[in-house]
């Protein structure tokens, strides 16, 4: 075990003691700060009501990350093969991601019946961009020698493309994947929070809303400590998957090796 | 009748830079000739109108016996991190759709041909400068061309590592003889290598005189320390000055 693991954690223990110390000498009420064993075994007792909301949460999360994947590959796609659509839709991609979701949820909300593809569209307006983006400066950033060779050898646009300008890009796509990956969830639950307050959706963000209109402080907590397991498991989720696909040749897998 | 027939070549680009200020030049079958030259004045751009990779501006490229099949070595190895030594030089075969036993087996022809055997699965990361440099070497070679254009290959490598590798690739020229045309700003390089060296002036570019290297091949360490050598640098270095001064 190295540093790496034991400092974190040792950190972390310290925090969750302090905490549980601080709770318990000055006599806080659960309504106003649960300490963390309190909200452990509401993590417990609550599990019934919390492992459904989960699942439902994550449901949209990844969802919303696939859509991302597929649209904001194909859009970058398109970019890269026509300046032009490049031009005329690349500030508008800007502007859908400078926008607040939380301004334009509740007019997605409206507009859409079903609540669920609401709820997918605002976390994949959220997740695509930096798929996008990335993507696109990965496809450019390729070596201009090696597109002279392809083209000494008459390699086809689409050749090129395939044999060349992907695999030049995939660093570039899975940095924005891992980014993405957080922000759908942040985006689905954003969204659960604004679709929640009309009482008409059933994730994680909506037992929040509901335990603390209930006061029931202690469930909020452990939903808390879900969606952050979540993010937490997102990411490592999405570093494995470019750590395989990268280690063979790409610097920022090789950290370890020098 | 020569391989091609350099005439006028001017290369203008779109910001206005003018590479090349009409350069003329035969170049023969199966000769090693090296274009020498400071640093901007044209010499890549020639080659890259010589691969056909762009188009003169003014003047004309002939060739007399028809395009030939090319290969290109540029300054840096430019390998495809991604894929093997054998992955990177099977490449032109496979843009050429050979199927994929035969492709490999000639790439790993061509990458024991430069001395890499037993590397066909390193990755280019693996792989020292030289050792990539060699890589690049196979992949143009690879497809057997008529005519090898080379542009300051060799320039990043130390001084050990660069005189191995010019050996070297003359030993692979005397075996097949194909036409090479060698990039280079150092004069010893180009002295040691060639048959025939084209000394060009600065931005705008041009030939401004040749000189003709009679040495006999194979070429060895024996000729790289002889006063004839010491001499025909001499001779080279003191139209480079004059090529810069004009």
């Amino acid at each position: 075990m190295s540093a790496r693991f034991i400092a974190p954690v040792l950190m972390g223990i310290f925090m969750l003691v302090l905490w549980e110390g601080l709770v318990r000498a000055m006599a806080i009420p659960p309504y106003i700060l649960p300490g963390p064993i309190l909200v452990a075994k509401t993590l417990v007792s609550d599990w019934g009501t919390l492992w459904p909301a989960l699942v439902v949460t994550l449901t949209i999360t990844l969802q919303a990350l696939l859509a991302a994947v597929l649209v904001g590959g194909a859009l970058a796609l398109l970019f890269s093969l026509s300046r032009w659509i490049e031009l005329s839709l690349f500030p508008y991609a800007i502007i859908l991601q400078v926008t607040p979701i939380v301004a334009i949820a509740p007019l997605i909300i409206a507009w859409v019946d079903d609540v669920d593809v609401s709820l997918l569209i605002c976390a994949w307006l959220v997740a695509f961009f930096p798929i996008l983006s990335n993507t696109v400066l990965g496809l450019r950033s390729v070596d201009r020698n090696l597109l002279d060779l392809f083209e000494l050898y008459g390699a086809s646009r689409w050749r090129t493309l395939l044999e060349l300008r992907l695999p030049a890009a995939l660093p570039y796509f899975l940095g924005g994947l891992r980014i993405s990956g957080g922000l759908a969830l942040i985006g689905a639950v954003v969204a659960e929070f604004v679709a929640g307050s009309g009482g008409r959706a059933s994730g994680l963000a909506y037992r929040i809303l509901e335990s603390g209109y209930q006061l029931k402080i202690p469930r909020m907590f452990a939903a808390l400590v879900l969606i952050s397991a979540a993010g937490i498991a997102i990411y490592l989720l999405l570093s494995l998957i470019s750590h395989l696909l990268l280690r063979r040749w790409h610097e920022s897998a090789l950290g370890e090796e020098r | 009748m020569p391989l091609v027939r350099v005439r006028d070549v001017s290369q203008v680009f779109a910001n206005g830079v003018q590479a090349l200020g009409g350069v003329s030049l035969d170049i023969g079958v199966g000769e090693f000739l090296s274009v020498l030259g400071p640093s901007g004045c044209g010499k890549s751009t020639l080659l890259r109108l010589l691969a056909g990779l762009a188009e003169p501006t003014a003047g004309t490229i002939d060739w007399p016996q028809g395009r030939p099949d090319l290969g290109f070595v540029f300054q840096e190895p430019t390998l495809m991190p991604w894929t093997t030594a054998l992955g990177n030089v099977a490449l032109p075969l496979k843009l050429r759709g050979q199927a994929r036993s035969e492709r490999e087996a000639r790439a790993a022809e061509a990458l024991a041909g430069v001395g890499l055997a037993g590397f066909e699965k390193s990755f280019p990361r693996e792989l020292s400068g030289g050792m990539k440099m060699r890589v690049s070497i196979a992949r143009a070679l690879v497809t057997e061309p008529k005519l090898l254009l080379m542009d300051e290959p060799f320039a990043a490598l130390d001084e050990i590592t660069r005189r191995k590798l010019n050996t070297d690739l003359l030993a692979l020229w005397e075996r097949t003889r194909f036409t090479a045309v060698f990039v280079t700003h150092s004069v010893f390089e180009s002295v040691f290598l060639s048959q025939r060296i084209a000394v060009m002036s600065a931005r705008p570019g041009r030939v401004r005189s040749e000189l003709a290297i009679s040495a006999p091949y194979p070429r060895t360490e024996t000729f790289g320390t002889s006063a004839d050598y010491a001499a025909l640098c001499r001779l080279a270095s003191a139209q480079l000055s004059d090529a810069m001064a004009a």
